[in-house]
């Protein structure tokens, strides 16, 4: 688990390696309360337009959530998370969430660690950049 | 896909309106059901036991989990469980709706046992246009939530949200 003073700018934080079917996203509407169809009705208009069900942008931002709390363990909390969506993931295909250090500071007597958190696709293209802060206990 | 599509007078009057406070809760059940939604292993997000060996009285609910609204049919949304009718809402009639980006900012970490209330504003409307959806209503919005018996803020969320 992370400690403040060996924390670097540059360190990676362990892939995820995620690959959501249409019963993992069923889980994702049970647990977030999301139940548009176009992540589990292949009928609904707009998966039938698009050619599948898709993953929520929002499970794909938990995911950026996961990565960093997976890396705090319980050394710490995580203070934010965002993201923009910028492609669509289908269900089933293969993506990762990713995380870097880009800075460390104090502030207001808190140990932050700013991450750069990202989901990427098989061609490599990021579909869901963002960022995180965290606080280390020390 | 909308060829026009423009503000209205209406539309604008809604933005900066703070809705109704809707209660939202985090319980042991819904943070075990978000993190099998997202599919975490961590055994701290399902088990006291291992919750409580890391320290914590309860279990810690993930980042990016935003409690879950009270439901009440009727007056709760049928498909994205959240309150109807608690704050203005922009008659657009678009169909298509894409999400365009989420941010959280915790004051403190959540976990089970927190009882919030949510309240919401549309913070801003932009009509942009794309190559492949057309015209598109751009909805950005802010959450607030609050502690039930204090009154402090423990989170905020952020929202972009696309209609076309």
């Amino acid at each position: 688990m992370p400690k403040f003073a060996d924390v670097n700018v540059g360190d990676e934080l362990p892939t995820l390696d995620k690959a959501p079917d249409r019963a993992q996203l069923v889980q994702y509407c049970a647990g977030s309360g999301d139940f548009n169809p176009l992540h589990w009705d292949q009928s609904f208009e707009q998966a039938k337009q698009i050619g599948d069900n898709i993953v929520h942008g929002r499970m794909k931002w938990s995911t950026l959530g996961q990565v960093v709390s997976d890396w705090v363990g319980g050394s710490g909390w995580v203070k934010s998370v965002s993201c923009q969506y910028r492609g669509m993931d289908m269900q089933g295909a293969a993506w990762q969430a990713k995380g870097v250090v880009t800075a460390k500071r104090e502030d207001g007597g808190r140990k932050l660690v700013d991450i750069d958190v990202w989901t990427e696709n098989a061609a490599g293209q990021k579909t869901t950049p963002g960022k995180a802060v965290v606080v280390l206990n020390d | 896909m909308a060829a026009e599509f423009e503000l209205t007078d209406e539309m604008r009057a809604a933005v900066g309106v703070e809705s109704e406070p809707w209660p939202v809760e985090i319980t042991t059940t819904s943070v075990r059901a978000f993190a099998r939604g997202v599919g975490y292993t961590d055994p701290k997000y399902y088990d006291l036991d291992a919750a409580r060996a890391e320290g914590y009285d309860t279990l810690p609910a993930p980042p990016c989990y935003l409690g879950t609204p009270v439901f009440i049919p009727g007056k709760s949304d049928p498909t994205f469980s959240g309150p109807r009718n608690t704050g203005p809402s922009i008659r657009h009639g678009l169909k298509g709706l894409l999400d365009g980006g989420t941010e959280v900012v915790y004051e403190r970490p959540l976990k089970a046992g927190d009882k919030l209330y949510m309240t919401s504003k549309i913070s801003g409307l932009e009509v942009k246009e794309s190559k492949g959806l057309g015209k598109m209503l751009v909805v950005t919005s802010e959450q607030t939530f609050t502690e039930q018996d204090s009154g402090d803020v423990v989170m905020r969320t952020f929202a972009q949200a696309i209609y076309y």
